[in-house]
């Protein structure tokens, strides 16, 4: 027999539970990103007006990941990489999350809007609605352009550190922002194609799903020769440098090289157990490391540089 | 059933409230902090209430 606390709502939520429902890895980006973004902006901000407005994104991006496992509940217990989440496995109940992350939306958006500016705030409140209304809601399960529009989503963290530092947008937040939302496709796409039968039994429409892996191995080859000019671009601009050129040189060649080998290797794949996408995947995740921890060395070596040679 | 002291649930249930505790008074920190330095820096201190009074009247330019 069952105690009363276990049929309790939520009773057996613990605190790694607690701390999935706020998907960690995308949050660490977002974090990562708007800080960037913050640090290389021209204004400097406040150490706490910073700090408080990075815990306030943090919060927004938190909250949105919650309301994607709300939604996402059902395709995500089909799924070996996410079957384990709170929702499906009965830890707390998909009303409660959809409460928690409505909730702590609002919370982030007001927050953000008295910690730093009202642009900054409605700019997260976009950001949010992207990723829960139009990529979750809307576009997960019918497109295969799902993660190419969704990916805006994730791009905008760095356009709201700038924000956050300015009150204003400029030309290299949205370089920053063309950065992401280009790199964000064959990051997922190489996941989906080693995750291939995942994403079939849950019966969302990934490009490889639907037109297949060599189509999706050519457009991985194609985004990330359209990062080059962008990455290029952000690194000449006000917001690069030395450093940020030189990463964006170095890891441009080898995300291109990659996706060359990609399209190589498709007949390869299930005999070597899609050791190259995995390896994609890893470097799509190195790359936008590199190339935006180059962009906040720069920014921050610049005050000092300036004197010296000229920027 | 009679639960002890001992159940699962209320370790899992104590461990969580502490975070939830602690993530609770991070947030009071955060925000006093951030009144103490939005005021310092002289942001606007009061409201508009749609009569003119002299700390809304710039001064001699």
């Amino acid at each position: 027999m069952k105690s009363a606390l276990t049929v309790g709502a939520n009773a057996d939520l613990g605190v790694l539970d607690l701390l999935a429902m706020f998907k960690p890895r995308v949050m660490s980006l977002v974090v990562f990103t708007a800080m960037v973004g913050m640090i290389a902006a021209p204004v400097q901000v406040h150490p706490v007006v910073g700090l408080a407005a990075l815990a306030f994104i943090a919060l927004g991006a938190g909250a949105s990941g919650i309301l994607n496992m709300w939604w996402d509940a059902d395709i995500d217990s089909k799924m070996r990489r996410t079957r384990n989440r709170p929702i499906p496995c009965g830890k707390i109940s998909a009303a409660d999350a959809k409460l928690m992350g409505l909730w702590l939306t609002g919370l982030s958006i007001v927050m953000l809007a008295l910690a730093a500016n009202p642009l900054a705030a409605l700019l997260l409140a976009i950001t949010i609605f992207h990723y829960v209304v139009i990529y979750t809601i809307w576009l997960k399960r019918r497109s295969p352009q799902n993660i190419v529009i969704g990916g805006a989503a994730g791009a905008l963290p760095p356009v709201i550190g700038w924000v956050v530092a300015t009150g204003q947008l400029a030309v290299e937040p949205l370089l920053m922002f063309a950065l992401i939302f280009l790199w964000t496709p064959p990051h997922f796409w190489a996941l989906s194609l080693y995750m291939n039968d995942d994403y079939e039994r849950a019966g969302i429409p990934m490009l490889n799903v639907v037109r297949g892996d060599a189509s999706a191995r050519w457009h991985i080859l194609g985004y990330a020769c359209a990062l080059v000019p962008v990455s290029l671009l952000l690194a000449l601009g006000e917001a690069g440098g030395p450093l940020t050129l030189g990463a964006a040189v170095v890891m441009n060649s080898a995300f291109v090289y990659g996706a060359v080998k990609l399209c190589r290797n498709g007949k390869s794949a299930v005999r070597t157990r899609y050791r190259e996408e995995r390896r994609f995947f890893r470097l799509s995740l190195t790359y936008l490391f590199v190339t935006f921890a180059a962009m906040a060395v720069d920014s921050m070596l610049r005050p000092f540089l300036s004197g010296v040679m000229p920027l | 059933m009679p639960l002890s002291r001992e159940h699962d649930l209320h370790s899992a249930r104590s461990g969580r409230n502490l975070v939830v505790g602690a993530c609770l008074c991070a947030f009071v920190l955060l925000v006093f902090a951030l009144t103490l330095v939005k005021l310092s820096s002289g942001h606007q201190m009061e409201a508009f209430d749609h009569s003119v009074r002299p700390s809304l009247v710039k001064g001699d330019q």
